[in-house]
């Protein structure tokens, strides 16, 4: 059986001045199945979610990305999120003018198609925004504008359950939460999980991770992956520091 | 909602009318007297053409806005009469000119928003009808030809009384060449419950349209006039020197939309312009997409105590379009105020320039006004330039001023992307929602098609 994701011996540079940021990334998720990446500030782990879903400003220039058997890396981002890749923004972006619940519909649409109605997306909407602790009119203000820290990663987690991808990346989504919204997040993401979604989650912290059944941890240092494990090597990170992979 | 289904083709739709009149190319006394006579006008109208004549001829170009030096208007057609009488009713306008009209779903839109529509084809007005209840209610709705004719004091009152042929030289050529546009007075306490619409089609190659149209609203009226314009492509350049004046009195109020979507090829130096007496209310809505090459500076002139004007444009720039555009208000009494929102896109190497004034005269005291300009560019060869004039002179008026230039960045296109739109529907979602606070004051039906146009342009400026 093919796997979810594969990640072979991947190099990406920085389109604009050719630096060199993954320099040979191998990873494999399986369907079902949620892995942590943990490293130390600018070690290139966001760089490796952005390469995922195609962001123009990094360029393969080795190695491969197969999604469900097929390569992606030629694949325009709209594409990558049709065959069910997702990933969450470390810093959103503000779109003023446009209600974020009618972009969620437009996205749901573009993804899935249209046989659930309007009024039928929109009361799942209303429904998920419940457990979300926020305020009233969160799906009425326009997307992530005026939106707190807070308000917006709870806005891409909203996302990441309603577009429904088979692989959800979530990229330093713990990152400036409090103990409270940390908690409300988690819970979104084992919701998430309930329904056979595979997680790839990249973080500096270990503190997220205690609320998720992690299957492995992978330890990312200076553009490729030094280290796999299971959630013990996460704690021992958090014991010892990332010196535990440097010599 | 099928009478605002768009696409190019419709647009492009080019009908083949056969024609009773056509002018020789070229501007000459002799040409001029040629269509007055034509036309079968008064004396005083003949003699206005001839004097705007003479002063286009001594009127250099504008020296600001748009390069017009390609424009040689020994070649353009001044005037081209479609076979076809004037009619009030759909069934006697020729097959081919109410196909045209057809395809563009005017007569549908009549039925189902309108209280009237005018229908202008080349030079001439051919249909022009407005239901019967509100003809009784004493409103003239006509167009401007026969208007002359039937009530030819009313209309020497008016006619070019605001933006006389000297004000510049396209006022004077289209005081020399004018024809066709409407008549609309609506008596005084009379509000039109349904908007007016005209509608002004070119489709020959080289002509020029220069309709004229004046609005009459008599004290405590209310009224809507909703313009919309096309024309197929053609590689010759097509002229479109309208003018609309607009005279609002005492206590009324009168909302002037246009949807511009001139054919490419077309240079659109349109001029606009409204007075506004006691407590009246002038708001403009434009949305200017089309043509090569735009300027158009709808203006108010707050004459009377409380008067009040707003304008809101949308200035689209696409692939070789150079769009001038901007509003100009004049407050001349005590208590006017007026609000201007003006937001403009570039994109494809497209140019959009907003050019503004705000003149706050010495007797404006306690005068209001606030000038929003934005600009969104959506790529990095588009241009965008802001100009907006501001002139105060007393110091009892409270002014705001907002300008604001953006260009989409790479970033928020992969954002957008990463949830499943393409990179034209990203762009159309952020044009979108940059639009929207103007937008959302159109009818319905009205708001879909600008988006929809907007659409198709972004399309066309990345594809």
């Amino acid at each position: 059986m093919k796997k979810l994701l594969q990640i072979k011996d991947l190099h990406a540079v920085l389109t604009e001045d050719g630096t060199e940021i993954l320099k040979g990334v191998n990873l494999e998720i399986d369907v079902n199945e949620l892995h942590a990446i943990m490293g130390p500030n600018g070690s290139g782990k966001s760089t490796l979610a952005n390469v995922i879903m195609g962001n123009p400003k990094y360029k393969v220039t080795k190695g491969d990305i197969l999604f469900e058997g097929e390569s992606i890396i030629d694949l325009p981002t709209n594409e990558r999120a049709m065959k069910g890749i997702f990933m969450t923004f470390q810093h959103p972006f503000e779109i003023d003018g446009i209600k974020f619940s009618s972009f969620l519909i437009t996205a749901f649409r573009k993804l899935h198609g249209d046989d659930e109605s309007f009024s039928q997306l929109n009361s799942i909407l209303k429904e998920r925004v419940q457990n979300l602790a926020v305020s009233e009119d969160f799906l009425d203000r326009f997307l992530n504008v005026g939106f707190s820290g807070g308000e917006k990663k709870k806005a891409e987690i909203l996302q990441a359950y309603f577009l429904k991808p088979k692989l959800l990346i979530l990229d330093e989504i713990d990152s400036g939460l409090d103990v409270d919204a940390l908690r409300i997040v988690a819970n979104q993401i084992k919701e998430i999980r309930k329904r056979g979604t595979s997680v790839l989650i990249i973080t500096h912290y270990k503190r997220i991770l205690d609320y998720l059944d992690v299957d492995k941890v992978h330890i990312y240092v200076d553009g490729k992956i030094v280290k796999s494990g299971d959630i013990g090597l996460a704690n021992e990170v958090e014991e010892k520091g990332y010196a535990i992979v440097k010599r | 909602m099928n009478s605002i289904e768009f696409n190019e083709e419709k647009f492009n739709y080019v009908a083949d009318v056969e024609i009773e009149y056509k002018a020789l190319p070229g501007l000459t006394k002799e040409i001029i007297e040629e269509i007055s006579e034509v036309k079968n006008e008064p004396k005083w109208m003949r003699e206005l053409r001839i004097k705007s004549l003479k002063i286009f001829q001594t009127w250099h170009d504008p020296r600001f806005g748009v390069d017009i030096s390609e424009v040689d208007l020994n070649k353009i057609i001044p005037y081209i009469k479609p076979k076809a009488k004037k009619t009030t009713t759909w069934e006697e306008v020729p097959d081919e000119i109410k196909n045209a009209f057809d395809r563009l779903g005017i007569p549908e839109a009549e039925r189902k928003y309108f209280a009237g529509v005018g229908a202008q084809f080349d030079s001439e007005i051919v249909y022009q009808n407005i239901k019967n209840e509100l003809q009784k209610l004493g409103i003239i709705f006509l167009d401007m030809e026969s208007a002359v004719k039937e009530y030819p004091d009313l209309v020497k009152e008016y006619f070019m009384k605001l933006v006389p042929p000297h004000d510049h030289k396209f006022a004077a050529l289209h005081g020399a060449i004018w024809s066709g546009g409407t008549f609309l007075y609506v008596p005084k306490g009379v509000k039109v419950p349904l908007p007016l619409q005209a509608y002004f089609l070119m489709s020959n190659p080289g002509m020029s349209q220069l309709e004229h149209t004046i609005i009459v609203a008599d004290e405590g009226s209310e009224v809507t006039f909703i313009e919309g314009c096309s024309a197929p492509r053609y590689n010759v350049i097509n002229l479109h020197t309208g003018m609309v004046e607009i005279y609002v009195k005492k206590d009324a109020k009168v909302k002037y939309m246009t949807i511009q979507n001139w054919s490419k090829n077309t240079y659109n130096l349109n001029t606009k312009r409204s007075i506004v007496e006691e407590n009246g209310v002038m708001s403009w809505v434009s949305g200017s997409l089309g043509s090569m090459k735009t300027m158009l500076y709808p203006m108010t002139i707050l004459k009377g105590k409380g008067a009040k004007t707003e304008s809101l444009g949308i200035t689209y720039a696409g692939p070789g379009q150079h769009m001038d555009t901007g509003s100009k208000v004049v407050h001349l009494a005590p208590y006017t105020s007026s609000t201007i929102d003006a937001r403009s896109i570039s994109a494809g190497g497209g140019w959009a320039f907003y050019r503004g004034l705000l003149r706050i005269g010495n007797e404006a005291k306690k005068s209001k006004s606030h000038v929003q300009c934005s600009a969104l560019m959506l790529d990095n060869n588009s241009k965008s330039d802001t100009v907006p004039i501001i002139e105060v002179h007393n110091s009892d008026s409270d002014i705001g001023h907002e300008a604001r230039i953006g260009r989409i960045k790479d970033e928020q296109i992969f954002y957008l992307m990463s949830r499943g739109l393409s990179e034209v529907e990203a762009k159309s979602l952020i044009v979108k929602g940059f639009i929207e606070p103007i937008v959302k004051s159109l009818p319905f039906e009205y708001a879909v098609e600008l988006n929809r146009l907007i659409e198709m342009e972004i399309e066309s400026s990345i594809g």
